[in-house]
């Protein structure tokens, strides 16, 4: 059986589709701040204080593509011992494209057993994710991860 | 208060790592967002959480807008004794909340 063409199933695509390019509009023109990659470096220098950052040993667990940027559950650990002489003293979260470029610092000691934590985050772009934990020794290890936004989070409007 | 909610094993062996779940009820402000008028929304967030076993600090955390609303930290310790586990919460414009869970060591 043959039909004309459905012109206002077109029609509300067209429609739809409008409203989705103006949807987005809002949302680049409000990103106004936004942490950079040299932002980034600068934030892990704070930390480092200029210390070389090996790669390994942390491991990131984020979902590498988020729906929604609020909420974003998050696991970093670290394969170390806690031992009294030799543990992680600290974990510390950063990003590239958020207004700020840090997430959260955690301190910890060796009565915590397992160098790991987990927290809910926010997502203002896709971006990569760095985690840096810092030994009792003194050294500096890192992973990061790039992770994909479609909704993203910080600088939406109040409605 | 009730907006503090905090998951610590009632029970554990002597050397066990148990795992401690918080949530704080909080809106988390970034300061970064705008009314409609185009006015900034101030910062509104917690800074800083502490959790303190038998008065000794075992974990802190120093938060930054980019933690979600109701901030959920889960960390681990060692089980090495009974006693009281107390967390603290403080943040912008005097926010200063408190908590605390027992523990019964074997």
């Amino acid at each position: 059986m043959h039909r004309p063409p459905d012109t206002s199933r077109r029609q509300f695509l067209g429609l739809a589709g409008g409203a989705a390019v103006l949807g987005t509009l809002p949302v680049v023109i409000v990103r106004s701040a936004e942490a950079t990659p040299a932002m980034l470096a600068s934030a892990i220098q704070n930390v480092t204080g200029g210390a070389a950052v090996q790669t390994g040993k942390v491991k990131l667990d984020i979902p590498p593509l988020v729906e929604n940027g609020n909420t974003v559950p998050m696991t970093v650990s670290v394969n170390h011992p806690m031992a009294p002489e030799d543990h992680v003293r600290s974990i510390h979260v950063f990003n590239e494209k958020n207004p700020q470029p840090n997430f959260a610092n955690f301190h910890l000691g060796p009565h915590n057993g397992r160098a790991q934590v987990s927290t809910r985050v926010r997502l203002a772009d896709s971006q990569k994710i760095v985690a840096i934990a810092r030994l009792s020794d003194g050294s500096f290890w890192s992973a990061s991860v790039d992770v994909v936004v479609t909704l993203a989070a910080c600088t939406e409007d109040v409605i | 208060m009730a907006s503090a909610l905090i998951n610590v094993p009632a029970k554990a062996k002597r050397g066990d790592i148990i795992e401690i779940k918080t949530l704080m009820s909080h809106i988390m402000e970034t300061g970064y967002r705008h009314t409609a008028a185009g006015e900034v929304v101030p910062r509104d967030i917690i800074t800083s959480f502490t959790c303190r076993f038998n008065g000794a600090e075992i974990f802190r955390a120093d938060l930054f807008p980019a933690i979600s609303a109701n901030p959920f930290i889960t960390f681990f310790t060692t089980a090495t004794e009974s006693g009281k586990f107390d967390f603290e919460w403080t943040g912008d414009q005097g926010f200063s909340e408190t908590a605390s869970a027992s523990i019964t060591v074997e």
